[in-house]
């Protein structure tokens, strides 16, 4: 009995942790700067708070946080509709066809899978510079397309759910290899489709580092990148500021506003997820 | 070696694929090979041959290496990313075990499945923004736990981010935003023990402690060194949260503080392109390596 107590008060704990600092985050949106300071961290402020927080949000630089909100959805939905194109018929041909290099290719996408993206922000940006896309939304949309982690997914999904008889049926009916693609394979494939559209949508709406070196204009910078550049803006981390300052409870607005999109995505794809996330590396 | 594995492996299988199906096969890998070569080998070519010259492109052997680790905060960014790791992965380890182990044993379906989503939330706010929900809990003024931060002696945000507390800071950061799945990940992966397992360790009279010591772990092991691996090689890229943290304390803490912020500052503040490329060469040849031992070793990806 008291082994089942200690259980279960280890696992509050940690939820305790974990929902804490998001259910403050939420709360703290509502509030005036002083509410903030003064009153119960976790209590409501007022919706009067919430709007004049937002209004002072969209006053900074003209609407900055909107333009960020549409340059973050703009890179990552290009990004997602040119990863889908080349990774799900990449997955596909390793999974299910033979050609020459298959494995040497294979071997290629977990290494660099494995690798982590930041090993290669540097080097990207002296690559990227040379052929002058500094700057321009490509320069991240290219690198973010390139998603070994998709082809993977997909390349498992094909040889444990897809039984390749199915296929050689339908060459045998007379259906050209991109016919086998179009019709058998890719109806087959949804889950995967959206696993994968998953995956690449967090893993780009999330990323800082990347768009942090190739677009270092205001106007150009996704969300995250916008949302970090407010920092330097809020008097009580930085008393230099004068009058554009930005107050906390504004910026914890900011912050909440930039990760909505990816909690509204997480909230509806939880089924999804734990099984994707254990696709990711079991074949078993 | 490459060519007879894979045709073995096709005789196991089924018949030798035809050429029709060899040339489609590589008209569907075409565009991602094309990115795998833009975004994945030419930069790393590109970053090598940075590494090994000058800015007026003259090869210069080792110097860029040796001038870069000579720089006064190299070997401190070093120190600083090893002991963040060595928190971070130790933090991992036994949290994200302990916590599958007991959400496995709860079993009771709905709350076992509420706590795994709850742990798992924190993950939509990776990246820049559980680095500024942190700022706000790391600071007195506002924090909610703000009794707990004076109980542990720090009554300003500038006691809280002192350069002796960063790596535990950037462990809790990444430990709130990574664990939650990463627990999901290790739950599956209990679930996957056979039940009839299970099942014999409970008739040999083997009690919770037992069964998770003696069967559980050790059936998780690979699991474990898989995360392990993935978490080491991002952690070592650590960027994002000194990053912001210098910006919220105007530079006082966290500047310089990891080696990708380094090489951004070689880069960027410095002019110094090769010395950048030098230190990311270094990061490079650790996460290729790595990332290719546990390719080779682990069995994990038995591809085919």
């Amino acid at each position: 009995m008291t082994s089942r107590l200690l259980a279960g008060s280890v696992l509050t704990v940690f939820v305790i942790f974990f929902v804490l600092p998001v259910l403050w985050l939420l709360l703290a949106a509502t509030k005036t700067d002083q509410q903030l300071v003064h009153d119960n961290p976790l209590s409501f402020g007022s919706w009067h708070a919430l709007s004049a927080n937002w209004h002072a949000l969209t006053a900074f630089q003209d609407d900055a946080i909107l333009l960020w909100l549409r340059n973050s959805a703009l890179y990552a939905a290009i990004s997602l509709v040119i990863t889908l194109c080349l990774a799900i018929p990449a997955g596909y041909a390793l999974a299910m066809t033979e050609f020459r290099g298959r494995h040497t290719l294979l071997i290629a996408t977990l290494v660099v899978m494995l690798m982590p993206n930041a090993t290669l922000v540097v080097p990207l940006f002296l690559e990227i510079n040379a052929v002058h896309l500094i700057g321009t939304m490509w320069s991240i949309i290219l690198p973010y397309s390139f998603y070994p982690f998709g082809v993977y997914l997909t390349y498992i999904y094909f040889t444990t759910a897809v039984p390749k008889d199915l296929l050689a049926a339908a060459r045998i009916d007379g259906c050209s290899e991109f016919g086998v693609f179009r019709h058998v394979a890719l109806p087959l494939a949804t889950p995967v489709i959206a696993l994968v559209g998953f995956f690449s949508f967090v893993a780009n709406w999330t990323n800082y580092f990347l768009p942090y070196v190739m677009l270092p204009e205001s106007g150009q910078m996704p969300i995250q990148v916008g949302v970090g550049s407010l920092l330097s803006n809020v008097p009580s981390f930085n008393p230099t500021v004068g009058t554009l300052a930005i107050q906390r409870p504004q910026l914890a607005l900011a912050t909440l506003v930039a990760i909505t999109p990816v909690l509204v995505v997480f909230l509806f794809a939880q089924r999804f997820l734990v099984s994707g996330m254990l696709a990711g590396a079991t074949k078993e | 070696m490459t060519l007879t594995h894979s045709s073995a492996g096709s005789v196991r299988g089924r018949p030798r694929g035809t050429s029709r199906q060899s040339r489609a096969g590589m008209a569907f890998v075409a565009g991602y090979v094309l990115l795998l070569i833009a975004f994945g080998v030419l930069p790393t070519c590109y970053a090598i041959y940075f590494a090994f010259t000058d800015a007026g492109g003259a090869f210069t052997g080792f110097s860029n290496f040796i001038t870069t680790a000579q720089d006064f905060r190299f070997v401190d960014s070093l120190g600083h990313v090893a002991l963040y790791l060595v928190f971070w992965l130790l933090s991992l380890v036994v949290f994200v075990v302990v916590l599958a182990l007991l959400l496995h044993r709860l079993s009771s379906g709905p709350v076992s499945q509420a706590l795994r989503f709850l742990y798992y939330i924190p993950g939509a706010l990776a990246g820049a923004a559980s680095v500024l929900v942190w700022l706000f809990m790391l600071d007195p003024t506002v924090s909610p736990v703000s009794s707990l931060l004076e109980t542990v002696g720090f009554h300003t945000f500038g006691e809280v981010i002192a350069p002796g507390n960063l790596a535990l800071l950037f462990t809790i950061i990444a430990f709130w935003t990574g664990a939650g799945g990463w627990i999901v990940v290790m739950y599956g992966a209990l679930n996957n023990i056979p039940k009839d397992v299970m099942e014999a360790a409970r008739i040999d009279g083997a009690n919770g402690w037992q069964t998770a010591w003696r069967v559980q772990i050790p059936m998780l092991r690979k699991w474990i060194v898989y995360m392990v691996i993935l978490a080491f090689a991002g952690g070592a890229q650590l960027f994002v949260e000194p990053q912001l943290l210098s910006l919220a304390s105007t530079g006082v803490a966290g500047r310089d503080y990891s080696l990708n912020q380094l090489t951004y500052d070689f880069a960027f503040q410095m002019n110094n392109i090769n010395g950048a490329a030098a230190v990311s060469v270094e990061l490079l040849v650790v996460s290729l390596s790595v990332a290719g031992v546990f390719v080779a070793r682990s069995g994990f990806f038995d591809a085919d």
